[in-house]
Formats: C-alpha cells, sequence, structure tokens
C-alpha cells in the first residue's frame, strides 16, 4: 500500500490526477459526514429520514418525531457543516503559511495567528460588532492579519523561519493574545469568563446558519485566491530568490497568500475560537499521500481536514455523551503527541 | 552580439558602494568568468544582472533594453540563475524541481501540457539527470542536486545562464563534471553563460572571458591569458602567487608561493601588499 501510495506521489501532478484524489476523498469526507450527521446521544436511524422524505408506504419504519427532526437539521446538520468548514480552513491556511515560512510545522494555531484572530473577534463582541454585517468575522480577520504582520516581521524576507524561532514566536504571540482575550473577558460584563475558555480551546457548538454563511463565504473567496498561487507556492518553498529567478512577483504573491490565508483563519476562528493543530497534522499526512505540490495538495487538504474536524466533533459529542467535549481537546490531544514526534524527528536529522 | 550588458553600473545596501562604475558586456554564445575575493562583490553583480537588486547608477541591460522595464516572467523567460545549493523544503522529485523551470512559460490555473514535458525529459537527459528523475531532492548527492538545478535552469530555455558559484560545495571531480557540462551546453547548444566562480584556475580553464573584480570595481577584463596574470592575482588576492602553464592547453594556472613565504616570515603568510 505505502509502495503503491508513494509511486503515485512522485509522478507529476496532472489536472486528471487531481480530480481522482479530490473525489476519492470527496466520497470519504461524504461517508464520514453522514456518519456523524446520525451518531449522537439521541438515536436517530438514517431509514427513518429516508422514509420520511420518501413515503414508501407501510414498510415498517415510522417516521421522524418533531423533536428528532429538530435535533437533526437544526443542531447536528449546522454544527456537521461548519466543522468541515472549519477544518477545511484550518487545514489550507496551514498549507499556505508552511509554504511561505519554508518549515512544516507553522500552523495557525502554532504561530498564534488563531489567538490574535480570536482577539480580533472578541474585541468585535466588547465592542458590540455583531450589529454590522459581517462585523465579527470582519474583526477576526483584522486580529489574524495583525498576528500575520508580527510573525512574518520576525522571520524577514527571503529567510526561512527556523524552527526554534518559530516555535519562540509562537509562544509570545498567543501568550500576548490570550491574555488580551481573557482581559477583554474579564472588563465586559455580557461575556462569561466559561465562555472564554471554549474560545480559547475551540468549540463548535454555537453552530448556526449564520456561522455557516459567512465561514462558507470566507472560505471560499480565499481558496480561489489561494488556488489561483498554487503554482507559486511550490516554488516559493524552494525559497524567495529563487521564486524570483523563476518569474514569480514573490512581493505581490505573498501579500495575496497572506491575505487570503488571514481571511480563511478569520473564517474558522470567528465561528468556532482556537481550535489547534488541525493546520499541522493535516497537510503533512496529505503531503506524504499526494505529494508536495499544492494544486493537488490544497484541494486534498481542503477535503480531508473538513472531513478530520467532523469527526473529531463527533467524538467531541459522543465520548463522554450526554455531556459534551470542546472539538478543541480532541484535536490538541490527537495533534500535540503528532507535533512532539514530527519535532523530534527534525531536531534529530 | 551583446546579449547582456552592464553599463556603468553602481550599487549599496545601506553602507559603502558593493560595485562602482562596472561595465562590461556579454556577448551571445560567449563563457564568462566573474573572479574576485571575498566581499568583492561578485553575487551582488549577478542580482543585478539578472534584475533582482536596482543600482542606484547606471543599469543592466538585456539586447540595449533595461532589466528593471521588463516583468519578473519576461527575466526569467531569458535569464536562468543556478544558485550554490538547493535551499527549498518537503520532498519535490528531482523531476518535479526541473518542471518548475517551465513556470515562467506557463499561465496561472494551468498545468504542464506536452511541450513542457518535452522540454524537460530534452534538458534532463542533457543533464544526466534522467536515472534519479523520481528521487526527491534531498536524498541525492551534491553533485547530483546540481546537475537538477543546472536542468531547471535549462528548463526556462534562457537566452543566458547566470550561475553563483556552481561548484562551492563540490569535490574536485564534481566541480570538473559541472564545468565539463557548462562547456559542452556552450559550445553545443550556444548557450551563454555567465559563472561566478572561486576557482580561479577552473576559470582559466574553462572562460572565454574573465572579469576580475576587486572592491567592487572591474580590476581587469578580457581572455585568461591577459587577465591571469600573477601581477593581477597578487594586487586583487592580496597573496604572492606563482603562474604557470596547463600542459594540455596552455592555459594560466595560478598557485600561492607558500614554500617562499613560509621561510621569510616564520610560518605567517604575509603578502607581498602588506609588506610594502
Amino acid at each position: 500500500m505505502m509502495s503503491f501510495l508513494s509511486s503515485w506521489s512522485i509522478q507529476p501532478v496532472t489536472l486528471g490526477r487531481v480530480l481522482k484524489i479530490c473525489l476519492l476523498l470527496f466520497l470519504l469526507s461524504f461517508t464520514v459526514f453522514l456518519v456523524s450527521l446520525f451518531a449522537g446521544a439521541a438515536d436517530i436511524k438514517l431509514f427513518s429520514v429516508i422514509s420520511d422524505f420518501l413515503p414508501l408506504g407501510a414498510d415498517g419504519h415510522k417516521a421522524l418525531t418533531t423533536a428528532e427532526k429538530s435535533i437533526l437539521f437544526s443542531i447536528r446538520l449546522p454544527r456537521v457543516i461548519l466543522a468541515g468548514l472549519v477544518g477545511a480552513a484550518l487545514s489550507m491556511s496551514g498549507v499556505v503559511f508552511q509554504a511561505l515560512l519554508r518549515n512544516p510545522l507553522a500552523d495557525p494555531y502554532i504561530l498564534g495567528i488563531s489567538a490574535g484572530s480570536a482577539m480580533g473577534a472578541v474585541t468585535g463582541i466588547l465592542l458590540g460588532a455583531e450589529i454590522i454585517i459581517l462585523g465579527i468575522p470582519g474583526m477576526a480577520f483584522l486580529g489574524a492579519i495583525l498576528a500575520v504582520l508580527v510573525v512574518f516581521g520576525i522571520a524577514g524576507t527571503g529567510r526561512r523561519l527556523e524552527t526554534n524561532t518559530l516555535l519562540l514566536t509562537g509562544v509570545m504571540v498567543n501568550a500576548f493574545f490570550s491574555a488580551m482575550i481573557l482581559f477583554i473577558f474579564s472588563i465586559s460584563d455580557h461575556l462569561q469568563l466559561q465562555r472564554a475558555i471554549y474560545w480559547t480551546m475551540g468549540d463548535l457548538s454555537l453552530a448556526d446558519d449564520q456561522a455557516i454563511i459567512y465561514t462558507g463565504a470566507f472560505l471560499f473567496i480565499g481558496m480561489a485566491f489561494i488556488y489561483r498561487y498554487a503554482r507559486a507556492l511550490n516554488i516559493l518553498a524552494t525559497g524567495e530568490e529563487t521564486a524570483l529567478q523563476l518569474g514569480i512577483s514573490v512581493g505581490k504573491t505573498k501579500i495575496i497568500l497572506l491575505t487570503a490565508a488571514s481571511l480563511v483563519t478569520a473564517a474558522a476562528v470567528a465561528a468556532s475560537g482556537t481550535i489547534g493543530f488541525v493546520g499541522l497534522i493535516i497537510p503533512h499526512i496529505m503531503r506524504l499521500i499526494v505529494g508536495p505540490d499544492h494544486r493537488v495538495l490544497l484541494p486534498a487538504a481542503f477535503l480531508f481536514g473538513g472531513t478530520f474536524l467532523v469527526f473529531a466533533d463527533t467524538m467531541a459529542r459522543c465520548l463522554v455523551s450526554p455531556a459534551e467535549l470542546p472539538v478543541g481537546v480532541i484535536t490538541a490531544l490527537c495533534g500535540a503527541p503528532y507535533f512532539l514526534a514530527l519535532l523530534r524527528r527534525r531536531l534529530s536529522s | 552580439m551583446t546579449l547582456l550588458q552592464s553599463d556603468n553600473v553602481s550599487f549599496r545596501y545601506h553602507g559603502p558602494w558593493v560595485l562602482r562604475h562596472v561595465s562590461f558586456s556579454v556577448e551571445k554564445g560567449s563563457f564568462v568568468g566573474i573572479l574576485g575575493p571575498n566581499g568583492s562583490g561578485k553575487s551582488t553583480l549577478l542580482k543585478v544582472m539578472d534584475g533582482i537588486l536596482t543600482p542606484q547608477e547606471g543599469m543592466a541591460a538585456m539586447d540595449g533594453r533595461s532589466i528593471l522595464t521588463m516583468s519578473r516572467r519576461d527575466i526569467a523567460r531569458r535569464v536562468a540563475v543556478v544558485p550554490q545549493d538547493y535551499g527549498g523544503i518537503f520532498a519535490f522529485t528531482a523531476r518535479e524541481i526541473v518542471l518548475m523551470g517551465r513556470s515562467p512559460h506557463l499561465e496561472p490555473w494551468s498545468f504542464e501540457g506536452k511541450r513542457d514535458y518535452e522540454t524537460v525529459h530534452r534538458v534532463m537527459a542533457q543533464t544526466d539527470t534522467m536515472s534519479f528523475a523520481d528521487r526527491s531532492l534531498e536524498h541525492l548527492s551534491g553533485g547530483e542536486r546540481q546537475r537538477v538545478l543546472i536542468a531547471r535552469a535549462l528548463a526556462q530555455e534562457p537566452r543566458i545562464m547566470l550561475l553563483d558559484e556552481p561548484t562551492a560545495f563540490l569535490d574536485i571531480r564534481h566541480q570538473v563534471e559541472i564545468m565539463n557540462l557548462l562547456k559542452l551546453l556552450n559550445k553545443k547548444d550556444g548557450l551563454t553563460v555567465l559563472a561566478v566562480t572561486h576557482d580561479i584556475n577552473l576559470a582559466s580553464l574553462y572562460c572565454d572571458r574573465i572579469i576580475l573584480l576587486d572592491g567592487g570595481t572591474i580590476h581587469a577584463e578580457g581572455p585568461p591569458a591577459e587577465v591571469m596574470t600573477a601581477d593581477n592575482i597578487e594586487a586583487v588576492y592580496g597573496l604572492p602567487v606563482v603562474s604557470g602553464k596547463h600542459e594540455l592547453t596552455g592555459r594560466p594556472v595560478i598557485m600561492p608561493r607558500m614554500e617562499q613565504d613560509l621561510h621569510k616570515h616564520g610560518g605567517n603568510v604575509v603578502s607581498r601588499r602588506d609588506l610594502k
């Protein structure tokens, strides 16, 4: 299996292969999506839904009760869709930050860009920005941009961000923005401190139609810009000076990619807080399977990242049922050991 | 016919001038070497010629047109650069790296077409890199990696190739292999080569013309027989040398004077210039 995968991933990328991989991953994500929809504290059967939609006569399955309908369509469905969007968003921004910083350990959460985005969103709540359309995600976007300016200011132009610098920068940026978040929560009357914990851990329980719409919109706009520069990302990953020599307008390309990645990160964070490690694990796994070419890596990470977070959120709902965990607990429990294993391997080589 | 020209170029980063009034031209089909001690401005000059750095005075021009009026993409279709080593991350294969050389000829949103694959196949055959086309660059030896980078530069189908110490990290056999490959491309395919190098003897052996830089200005320029004299090398590097002739080609060979200095100065190699 692995030799089949590796011989597959070393051949140059063609449109046909991109589509084939996307189709496979889409089928996987659709399966997980369905399983997730019918997993949970309330036992709802797929057959009941089908017979509810298609009255096939007396086949023995009773139709859905009103309560079941409400759980399925008003609670689980939005949550599963949002989980998919957020997972896709975090994985895509992870891919972009890794290529631009030329370090595979980069991730919006570790770099503190998620925290900056959360700080923006929380500031927005404090200032009452939710009365403006896109007020909260807009503020999250500004927060993400602020954090990106700090991180890329330290990385400088032209150089790659060494692992030690990356980690230290991330720790400090995170410390600062987390402190800001707690500060804002403590001076605000209408924000409860318990929500702050959910914000900093990452949680999908507040999924609603509005969150789905703005997350989806930010994500697909960002994705279009990012995919436009997929080939440029390949070349940027081999060095900025090389990229100039190969005809890439590096300055312009970086600004567009960083803005798009900030937008995508903000889309995820405004809806769900700072869910960690998805942007690290997913790109890494996908690179092993489909290879490093961003023309296939970006859509693969998008689909598999969405699938992964739907799965993780299902775990969060079911593990301690009928109580619930924030999904960030699950991703951190998987992601932190994964990160440490990667770090150990990098430092020893 | 002049292909690439440096017209009275002066450049500095923030401090003192790194290049001062540098003028030279590279003829089509020639093999030109840039020599000079550390800090003499060799690599900076190469970046000015590729339009990556903007000189404060003068200009770099291709076919009489200033490089700075061209887009990065236009430049990359004409000028290819081979760096000292590959500094990228992720396990791109040799073939994928060479395919990146097609980038300046591709539109956004597009995939490489038949012609791109044919070009890549041809340049990989020329550089003898086919046997490890599917291997990741980090698993190749320094010499193999350098050949892949030359193949990537060739895939750009450039009119001129700039090389920044392409053999800096290689042993003598691999250095010679790379220089032979460049000479072959130069002779057979008419590729114009402008190479910065530290190895004065290899430069003497392979180049048609040599530009000797010293402190950001051109100390001497011309065919190796004229430029590679003991006097020139001593003046520029501040090192006493002896010169001889390569047995087969008659090209100048430069060697340090070592022994004499050891006797004279009790183990400290001091240049003649310093003693004056």
